[in-house]
């Protein structure tokens, strides 16, 4: 059995959660610009709570997607296929300012990902990312514009994010010994 | 996520969760076919075959279509054109193809288990477009897509299959996908083309056409298919449409909510009539849609199915 170690509890989340909604308020002065997008399947619900907590600050609603990045992807042939999840973007993101909202930054791969399956759906003025964690290890020149907590990690490590929307308790696990 | 298979030879060897894998994958590839850009990128630089011994429009059309929405290199080899008319066998056309670099393998051809023989000599992933009266899995990948997404489920559906069951693959393959998916099968046709035997498959046989209806949730009619057919196997296509034909009078005896299915190409007049063909409950157009996203979803699945050992090597 790996060993797990808690990062995040339920109310170290919601705070984070809070920060980030308020930093993406601050860098974006037309809120009517700013759509959310979460990357399947975690990240979709932390958009929506994203959504939740931007539209209580703005005081108008966030239009809140998901996209599932699997026919994205660049290892296809070298994995089992990947289980595809929905995409609904029930928008145009054509001009406006999308923040990709993912629950863990890694490789980068998956947000290179994300970035090319946008783009079939429109331009976008400008993309922004936003992670509950950043575990660090980049393959790829991709930064997070908000971040919810820096942790440094080793390879073999992993990070899990257990949501309640994915009948879990709120929590952030490190999980060591474990390949990745 | 249960798919670790590198080919589609049948649907007889899929389990349930494989079977439920290719259609929860298809609802993902049917949204592809509904946006403004119907292309992604997940088999960019690989090379698909379509190799259409028997002749065939609507399945490789299909095939095509599919395999250009995932980006994917395509060349098409049909019966006339290629060298199998000049008494190359099988072996070397396929040896021959997979000398250029093939990944995949998509394969029509007459004989039964011809997919089978191509999956042990060569290296290539092989889908079954089709072999002889065997197996048509893509066929009943999309039927029973089709039937979970108007129906929303498939488990304890009455599906009953009218028409020529002796010569049809879409017959055996769409029985073993049924049944593996818990709906109750029921076949129907001139005794000389729905032998007693597909009981043991798990059907009811009878050759009272209402009464096949009259419970029905789905009716799937069949093409009679003159080209692989004697004779004598019925008098005239004109008793065949008074006996067994689909038309307003026979689908009043249906339950009204029962919704009509064919795989194409119809024969209007023989199996169907018009009016039913036409009508807001037949579903066959919304099936070559659908038939576009199960083929994507077939061709992702097996390009990740390569077993765990292979992947691990790569690592």
């Amino acid at each position: 059995m790996p060993e797990a170690s808690p990062i995040l509890n339920a109310p170290a989340i919601q705070r984070a959660l809070t920060r980030i909604a308020h930093e993406i308020a601050e860098h974006n002065e037309v809120s009517s610009d700013v759509v959310l997008i979460g990357i399947q399947r975690p990240g979709v619900p932390l958009a929506r709570r994203l959504g939740t907590l931007l539209s209580g600050i703005w005081g108008q609603q966030v239009p809140t997607g998901s996209l599932d990045v699997s026919m994205h992807r660049d290892d296809l042939d070298q994995r089992a296929a990947p289980n595809v999840q929905p995409t609904e973007i029930p928008f145009d993101v054509t001009g406006k300012t999308v923040v990709l909202v993912d629950d863990v930054l890694f490789s980068g791969r998956t947000t290179r990902a994300a970035m090319d399956a946008l783009n079939d759906f429109g331009r976008p003025k400008r993309i922004q990312l936003a992670v509950l964690v950043d575990r660090g290890h980049r393959e790829l020149p991709i930064k997070a514009d908000f971040v919810g907590k820096n942790v440094p990690t080793a390879m073999n490590e992993v990070v899990a994010v257990h949501l309640t929307e994915m009948g879990a308790v709120d929590e952030v696990v490190i999980e060591r010994g474990k390949a990745r | 996520m249960s798919w670790n298979r590198k080919h589609l030879l049948d649907i007889e060897s899929l389990t349930p969760e494989e079977i439920v894998t290719v259609l929860d994958t298809a609802r993902a590839f049917r949204a592809v076919g509904e946006r403004a850009i119907k292309k992604v990128p997940a088999l960019r630089g690989k090379t698909v075959i379509n190799l259409f011994v028997e002749p065939s429009t609507r399945t490789r059309i299909s095939f095509e279509l599919s395999e250009q929405r995932l980006s994917a290199d395509i060349i098409n080899f049909t019966a006339e054109a290629s060298s199998l008319k000049k008494g190359e066998t099988l072996r070397d056309t396929a040896r021959n193809l997979e000398a250029l670099n093939a990944d995949f393998i998509v394969i029509r051809h007459s004989a039964s288990g011809a997919p089978h023989f191509l999956a042990r000599v060569i290296n290539a992933s092989i889908i079954n477009a089709g072999d002889g009266a065997h197996e048509h899995p893509t066929q009943a990948l999309l039927d029973v897509f089709t039937i979970r997404e108007k129906k929303g489920k498939v488990e304890g559906l009455n599906v009953t299959i009218l028409g020529d069951i002796l010569y049809s693959r879409v017959a055996r393959s769409n029985i073993w996908a049924l049944t593996k998916l818990g709906a109750k099968v029921t076949l129907c046709g001139p005794s000389t083309l729905v032998p007693r035997v597909f009981e043991q498959m798990g059907c009811r046989v009878t050759y009272d056409v209402e009464e096949a209806i009259r419970d029905a949730d789905i009716i799937n009619l069949l093409r009679i298919q003159h080209e692989r057919q004697r004779k004598t196997m019925f008098p005239s296509l004109g008793e065949y449409a008074t006996l067994f034909g689909l038309n307003k009078e026979r689908l009043k005896r249906a339950k009204p909510e029962a919704l009509i299915m064919h795989p194409g190409p119809i024969n209007r007049g023989v199996e169907i009539d018009s009016e039913i063909a036409d009508c807001a409950r037949s579903l066959i157009l919304e099936q070559v849609t659908n038939g576009l996203a199960i083929r994507m979803a077939v061709l992702f699945l097996v390009n990740g199915g390569k077993g765990p050992q292979e992947i691990a090597a790569k690592r």
